[in-house]
């Protein structure tokens, strides 16, 4: 019935007197691309955070495909097939980069109950999480210990485990932060090669990714959208400029 | 063609490291010396064997899942209670005694775990204290049942297997013990090899990440928790079988406190440590209070202090480091 891939209903979220998003409508289609830019403490990250279930909103409603999944634990909903990355990595240090993929496949494939099999018995899954690896370029460091790997490789890692869940809509908070240039090639193919598929929405900083990959951009100003637009159109906006491009162009040009 | 191969190759990787390695056969084997070499011991090896398996219970939750707790002495309890009461009003057969013990400790464990799953840290360690401290208080309060600080008399084990008689020396009591330990410790390996056992890795690394993706932590935690419980009320159980008597020391907070030293001491989440600090503990208990009965607190308390500062990862993280470098050097 409904064409969306992920819509927000007026969704409301306050700390005290801190409003940090304020009756948000938004409406992803399937397989769009959509950034999420603002200033800082614009409510990017939070409105991520009530999207996936880290934060209860304090009205309005989540709409997943065709299923409310506003008052769904963080887990459900990732069942369902709404997954996101962090913007600071959340990953398991003293798992291998294979065992931590492995495990995410095994949950998704509801095997990760199992506890009087060898997991060595569950050679689909681990062949799975190895191919996931092997796409982002990580199989000759899979059976290293996650804490080993260099930090552009664990930004790979925040990658393939939202991927072992294979969802339909996926959240990346800035993926490819304080990532070294010559370590990010990866993964902006990697970003870049995601499954028409999957619906993206991804908060990025640098404004030349976000036109490289967005096919839409919303822009977020102290908990609220200000804009929904093709690229063209967002650079194009004065109030855009006012807000966020100008003072981007300017800080980075200083 | 070279997919296949490289396709193999991760699976094969994860079986090695699996795989039964010389050092736990010998490990094994050397579990039955004390029947050669320390005949008058034996009675002694018994009662290691049972705290080692009890600290192998600790060792699932708090080396696996990083549940940390102070009172899990209440299933020990439950299960030594249970099987001492069922034999002294009557039913003194020592298997199916461990079976009733292991469903009583389970029930209460997977009652309880839906608290503890919900807490970590302070607030887990509070909550798993005052479990402990509840329970033994209630055995203390219920003499009429318990025998109370008297403790449960006229609890007689009938021969296991029909054939065993326990006797004075311990022979059988060691072997009870050890087979019970050894049979428990497979199906434990076997847990932490197991998807499971890889989730429950994952809850110790980063309960955060687990839900985002799609992992139901309650719930693994209610499993392992449970599962935990049954084993501790399983050596709870082979104590009261093999003494013959329960106290309420079985359950109390003194025996948390020393199972969790000796996991620490041993080193968390490797089995074999809590295996090894069971050992060292109690005979280093042994010892000391023979030298010295009053003040033997205190040399544990040294040796706790240089094992920690010293060896972050117990004696066997110790043991692995040493091992390594003499590889090196060789």
């Amino acid at each position: 019935m409904s064409a969306s891939a992920l819509a927000t209903r007026g969704l409301n979220k306050s700390f005290g007197s801190l409003v940090v998003a304020s009756d948000i409508e938004l409406v992803l289609p399937q397989g769009v691309r959509y950034a999420l830019i603002g200033p800082n403490g614009a409510g990017k990250t939070t409105l991520i955070n009530l999207m996936t279930g880290m934060l209860q909103p304090d009205g309005g409603r989540i709409v997943l495909g065709d299923d409310d999944i506003t008052a769904l634990a963080p887990e459900q909903r990732v069942r369902l097939g709404l997954v996101r990355t962090f913007q600071i990595n959340q990953l398991f240090p003293h798992l291998t980069a294979l065992e931590s993929v492995t495990l995410a496949v095994c949950e998704r494939r509801k095997v990760a109950r199992t506890w009087w099999r060898q997991l060595t018995a569950y050679r689909d899954e681990i062949d799975e999480a190895y191919d996931i690896l092997a796409t982002l370029g990580l199989a000759p460091v899979c059976h290293r210990l996650t804490r080993e790997l260099a930090y552009g490789q664990q930004r790979l890692v925040e990658i393939a485990l939202a991927l072992a869940t294979k969802p339909k809509v996926l959240l990346l908070d800035e993926p490819a932060a304080g990532v070294p240039r010559e370590e990010s090639r990866e993964l902006l193919a990697a970003i870049a090669g995601l499954s028409r598929d999957i619906t993206v929405l991804f908060i990025e900083h640098d404004m030349d990714l976000v036109f490289r990959f967005a096919s839409r951009v919303i822009v977020m100003v102290g908990g609220r959208v200000l804009v929904e637009g093709t690229p063209a159109e967002i650079a194009a906006d004065p109030r855009v400029r006012a807000v966020y491009l100008g003072k981007a162009r300017h800080e980075a040009a200083s | 063609m070279t997919s296949e191969a490289i396709a193999v190759r991760p699976v094969q990787y994860l079986q090695a490291q699996m795989r039964w390695r010389w050092s736990e056969a010998a490990f094994w084997l050397a579990t039955l010396l004390p029947f050669v070499l320390a005949p008058n011991y034996l009675v002694l090896a018994s009662q290691i064997a049972i705290t080692a398996l009890f600290v192998l219970s600790l060792d699932l939750i708090l080396g696996f899942a990083g549940i940390v707790s102070l009172g899990h002495a209440a299933y020990f309890g439950v299960g030594a209670y249970t099987a001492g009461l069922l034999s002294k009003y009557g039913w003194g057969e020592p298997l199916t005694g461990l079976a009733a013990a292991a469903i009583a400790a389970g029930l209460f464990g997977y009652l309880t775990s839906f608290i503890v799953a919900r807490f970590r840290h302070l607030a887990l360690i509070m909550i798993t204290l005052g479990i402990g401290l509840v329970l033994q208080e209630a055995a203390n309060s219920a003499g009429w049942l318990t025998g109370g600080f008297d403790g449960l008399q006229g609890i007689h084990t009938w021969p296991i297997l029909g054939r065993f008689r326990l006797d004075i020396y311990g022979y059988t009591a060691y072997g009870y013990s050890l087979a019970g330990l050894f049979v428990i410790f497979l199906i434990a390996r076997r847990i932490i090899h197991s998807p499971f056992g890889l989730a429950l890795r994952g809850i110790r690394e980063n309960g955060l990440r687990m839900p985002a993706i799609g992992a139901p932590v309650h719930a693994h935690i209610r499993t392992i928790y449970t599962i935990a419980a049954i084993i501790a009320g399983i050596a709870g159980a082979l104590l009261a079988e093999t003494t013959e008597t329960v106290s309420l020391e079985a359950l109390g907070f003194q025996r948390s406190a020393d199972v969790l030293v000796m996991l620490i001491l041993g080193g968390t989440g490797r089995l074999y440590g809590g295996l090894i600090g069971a050992a060292v503990y109690m005979v280093a208990r042994d010892q000391f209070s023979g030298i010295n009965p009053q003040y033997w607190y205190f040399w544990i308390g040294l040796l706790l202090i240089a094992v920690v500062m010293l060896l972050p990862n117990g004696i066997l993280g110790g043991l692995t480091l040493l091992a390594r470098r003499m590889k090196v050097v060789s």
